[in-house]
């Protein structure tokens, strides 16, 4: 029987890995992706997971232990965060195309210059296109829930592909929630276990990671890339049968107070709590707001968003992260582009908010449905507005 | 090397683009790369298998009096061999044509 526990939420995370009987971690600690890597250490040490803990020598050597474990066939995880992510960039690209199935927990902070180890998303946004199937939990029961989907997703045989769970830093990972941790009968009854479509096996040789020459490599970014679209269906599956034995439903979008609303805020991970808020004290004001939060990031749930949206007139995109000379933020510039030339598509506004760990108050998101309102009826100047910065 | 024998599409592509077939590198005939050639001159040679070490593509193998031959379908005639061998017994010359 599952039981409910007040559980810091990186142990939590950690737990799920366990239960979903892991047998290689390859990782190298990095605040504040440090307790989960911690207390997997632990429980492997103390026998409580038949797994094999790598304590590389950095994160290079994390993703490229877990692109060899997971092609030997082992169930594989690892955890990192901000200059951790950066450092593991170059073998992120490669479990994807090589349909690896690594499961990763990134625990999203900011990056240098200058430094800050708190939250917020400019470290998974710079990898955006590691080409992993990546989701982003709003609390610590979804984050539990989501590394068991992942494991579940990511070793479909008809994905086969790496997945990333996104987590805050500090503002998630290190509070204290009550979670509902799964117990190990009802895990394996969920994800079974893990059968590669391929693996290294000396008995039957094959080479995985060749050189793609001109003539090839197209066709198998292609094959990747529709391998990542496809992948979608198996995801929504992997969702409903975790609705269906736990009674926990996840979708790739979820709303809040959204059917009426003639301004929605959009939302990535843990401030969507706040946001929540929010629209509850703008609502008792009479203001027709709501809610869409973005769960499924890649592949980008275009349909269910635009579903959300509905007959909404403006949305209110917020973004944790200030790319430098973009048009706009990664989720304003996606949206923009998915709501192109769409008739009848809301007018959408982008707001910058909560950088390298500043705090989004309920009266930041009460700002910026106002300000929507006001661009709404004169065309502000810039594409984006980053909110709650001093000038002087 | 990604299998080049057949067309594919994106659709009949390899999984993750593996190679299935074990030790197929030999069907990658690096030979066709070459520009220039070594050649190398058995009088000098003392037969200490330095080339035959450092080769990059195996293209050199002795033969059965000792001395060493290169198989011109892999040399890709990048020079290590004759850069390496102690008695400068190895000379590249330029392809013809
Ligand atoms: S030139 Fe290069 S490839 Fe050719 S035999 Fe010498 S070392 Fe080998
Ligand atoms: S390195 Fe020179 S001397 Fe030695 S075996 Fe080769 S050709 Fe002969």
């Amino acid at each position: 029987m599952s039981k409910r526990v007040g559980i810091e939420v990186s142990i939590a995370l950690a737990e799920a890995v366990k239960l979903a009987n892991v047998d290689v971690i390859a990782a190298y600690p990095i605040t504040p992706q440090t307790h989960i890597v911690e207390h997997l250490s632990k429980v492997v040490a103390d026998g409580e997971v038949d797994a094999e803990f790598v304590p590389v020598e950095s994160e290079h050597g994390a993703m490229s232990c877990c692109c060899g474990s997971s092609a030997a066939g082992a169930r594989t995880f690892t955890s990192s965060s901000s200059q951790g992510l950066l450092l593991m960039s170059e073998i992120l690209f490669i479990p994807g195309p090589m349909r690896l199935p690594i499961v990763m927990a990134v625990v999203d902070r900011a990056l240098s210059a200058p430094i800050s180890i708190w939250n917020d998303h400019q470290d998974i946004m710079s990898q955006r296109d590691v080409g992993w199937i990546q989701t982003f939990a709003e609390n610590g029961q979804e984050a539990f829930d989501l590394t068991l989907h992942a494991f579940r997703v990511a070793e479909d045989r008809r994905v086969s592909l790496p997945m990333m769970v996104n987590i805050d830093g500090f503002t998630l990972s290190h509070v204290v929630e009550a979670v509902e941790l799964l117990s190990q009968e009802e895990v394996d009854q969920y994800l079974p276990p893990f059968k590669p479509r391929y693996r290294m096996d000396p008995r039957k040789p094959i080479t995985m990671g060749p050189v793609g020459i001109p003539e090839v490599y197209s066709e198998a970014k292609v094959a990747h890339n529709e391998a990542l679209k496809a992948s979608r269906k198996v995801i929504l599956q992997g969702w409903k049968e975790f609705a269906d034995l736990f009674g926990r439903q996840y979708n790739p979008v979820e709303t809040y107070r959204s059917e009426d609303a003639e301004v929605l805020l959009v939302t990535m991970g843990s401030i969507s709590e706040t946001a929540m808020t929010a629209i509850d004290t703008m609502r008792e004001k009479g203001q027709k707001v709501g809610l869409i939060r973005i769960r499924l990031w890649r592949p980008f749930p275009g349909p269910e968003f635009r579903k959300a949206a509905g007959k909404a007139k403006m949305l209110a995109v917020v973004d944790r992260c200030l790319p430098p000379g973009a048009v706009c933020g990664p989720v304003g510039t996606e949206l923009r582009s998915l709501f192109y030339k769409v008739p009848g598509a809301p007018k959408i506004f982008n707001f910058i908010a909560g950088l390298g760990g500043r705090d989004v108050t309920v009266e930041r998101f009460e700002e910026m449905v106002d300000k929507a309102r006001a661009f709404a009826k004169r065309r502000p100047k810039e594409l984006y507005e980053v909110i709650g910065v001093r000038e002087k | 090397m990604a299998n080049t024998d057949a067309i594919v599409g994106w659709k009949t592509i390899t999984f993750g683009c593996h190679v299935m077939e074990p030790g197929s590198s030999a069907k990658f005939r690096t030979g066709d790369w070459r520009s220039q050639r070594p050649v190398i001159d058995n009088e000098k040679c003392i037969k200490c298998g330095i080339c035959w070490i450092y080769c990059p593509d195996m293209a050199i193998s002795q033969t059965e009096d000792g001395f060493f031959e290169i198989d011109l379908e892999y040399c890709k005639g990048c020079g290590i061999c004759a850069h390496e061998c102690p008695k400068d017994a190895i000379t590249i010359i330029p392809e013809e044509g």
